[in-house]
């Protein structure tokens, strides 16, 4: 499900600082939880973010169960100007993979 | 240790419970403002405009020609007009209602199929309605409510919301105003809103639907009622059933004046 649902990404430019905010269609299951049967529901999360500017990597991140379902993301970095094209790409603990794009606003 | 120190120590331990239910919801209205932005409830709202503008069902239209009450297709501000009276069905609607109403005349559903799934689950069980509803509200944020009470079925249907409001009954003798008629009730850690003045009718009426984080789901209105119901050990509230949206129609008239704010986002 969640490759079918697109990310909601907003850059924005401040003075020398672009602004990422990012949120993540993601069911992030801990592999704690039970259903309702009492069988464990097996863990299922994202595992590594890469968030690219114009081709240049300005995040990667590893992740686990600790991040909440439906994950919202922000950070900084410098640089950057209007137009200038955001990827963001995830593959979670499947193997399954999603990325979107944004332009800097 | 003397008398007077005694009395002191005692005075502390009896102000506690206070200042601390004080900080609690203090910090629980913190915690909020740190989610306000990035609230997730948007990815509802995105997936539900897509859907709305996509040609579904077997008669494999959009619902873009849905009259939501501002005439066909016309989705900006109509949220904070709802319920309200439609002649076409000759009945008063909430929002949800009317979606289930459009996607059977419109898209060619089974009034079944249309409302099979009404509150979602995960990745499996993802409710069109509750995106549908997302989006729909979104277009009112920022528009003062304003719900009429002109047609006779929609005073009557405010009189009958009103009367559920205070009809006590269930297994605890529970009524809606047991708990939302008077101020600074809570349940666990949760302050409830007094439905019976303006304000707190406002604030309520004004933040649903709602992503709710303990559920990671989008929460609508009638979804608040059935909650509310079961809480109450009522019988269980049927969606887009007569008593529900009575209530909706009672409870969105008392937060007329109150600019609507949703989707939220709520523990």
């Amino acid at each position: 499900m969640a490759i079918g649902e697109p990310m909601k990404i907003r850059a924005a430019l401040s003075g020398d600082t672009t602004e990422i905010k990012v949120l993540m269609n993601h069911e992030m299951e801990t592999g704690q939880r039970k259903d309702a049967k009492g069988e464990t529901i097996p863990a299922w999360f994202i595992q590594n973010v890469l968030v690219t500017w114009s081709g240049k990597t300005v995040l990667s991140a590893q992740w686990g169960t600790a991040i909440a379902k439906n994950p919202f993301l922000s950070f900084k970095f410098k640089g950057g100007t209007k137009g200038d094209k955001i990827v963001i790409r995830w593959v979670d603990s499947r193997g399954d993979t999603r990325s979107d794009e944004a332009v800097i606003a | 240790m003397n008398r007077f120190a005694w009395l002191a120590a005692f005075a502390g331990l009896a102000c506690a419970p206070l200042a601390s239910a004080q900080s609690t919801t203090d910090e629980i209205a913190k915690y909020r403002a740190a989610l306000q932005d990035g609230n997730p409830a948007e990815l509802w709202e995105a997936r539900g405009e897509a859907l709305w503008k996509e040609k579904r069902g077997p008669k494999q239209v959009s619902l873009e020609a849905c009259d939501l009450g501002k005439g066909p297709g016309v989705v900006k501000g109509a949220y904070a007009e709802l319920p309200r009276y439609f002649a076409d069905a000759d009945r008063v609607m909430d929002l949800e209602t009317r979606l289930v109403w459009c996607m059977v005349r419109l898209q060619g559903y089974s009034d079944a199929d249309a409302k099979k799934n009404p509150f979602g689950n995960g990745a499996d069980k993802r409710s069109d309605l509750e995106a549908l509803t997302a989006y729909v509200t979104s277009e009112s944020r920022g528009v003062k409510m304003s719900v009429a009470l002109v047609h006779p079925k929609e005073v009557e249907a405010y009189r009958i919301g009103e009367k559920l409001f205070y009809f006590r009954g269930g297994t605890h003798d529970f009524a809606c105003a047991t708990c939302h008629g008077e101020n600074d009730k809570r349940i666990r850690l949760q302050d409830l809103p007094n439905l019976m003045t303006t304000e707190g009718a406002q604030k309520a009426y004004t933040t649903w639907p709602a992503y709710r984080v303990s559920q990671g789901e989008l929460r609508t209105f009638e979804w608040r009622l059935y909650d509310c119901f079961r809480q109450q050990r009522f019988p269980e509230l049927v969606y887009g059933s007569d008593a529900a949206i009575a209530l909706t129609t009672y409870l969105a008239h008392n937060a007329n004046g109150g600019v609507y704010d949703g989707p939220a986002i709520k523990r």
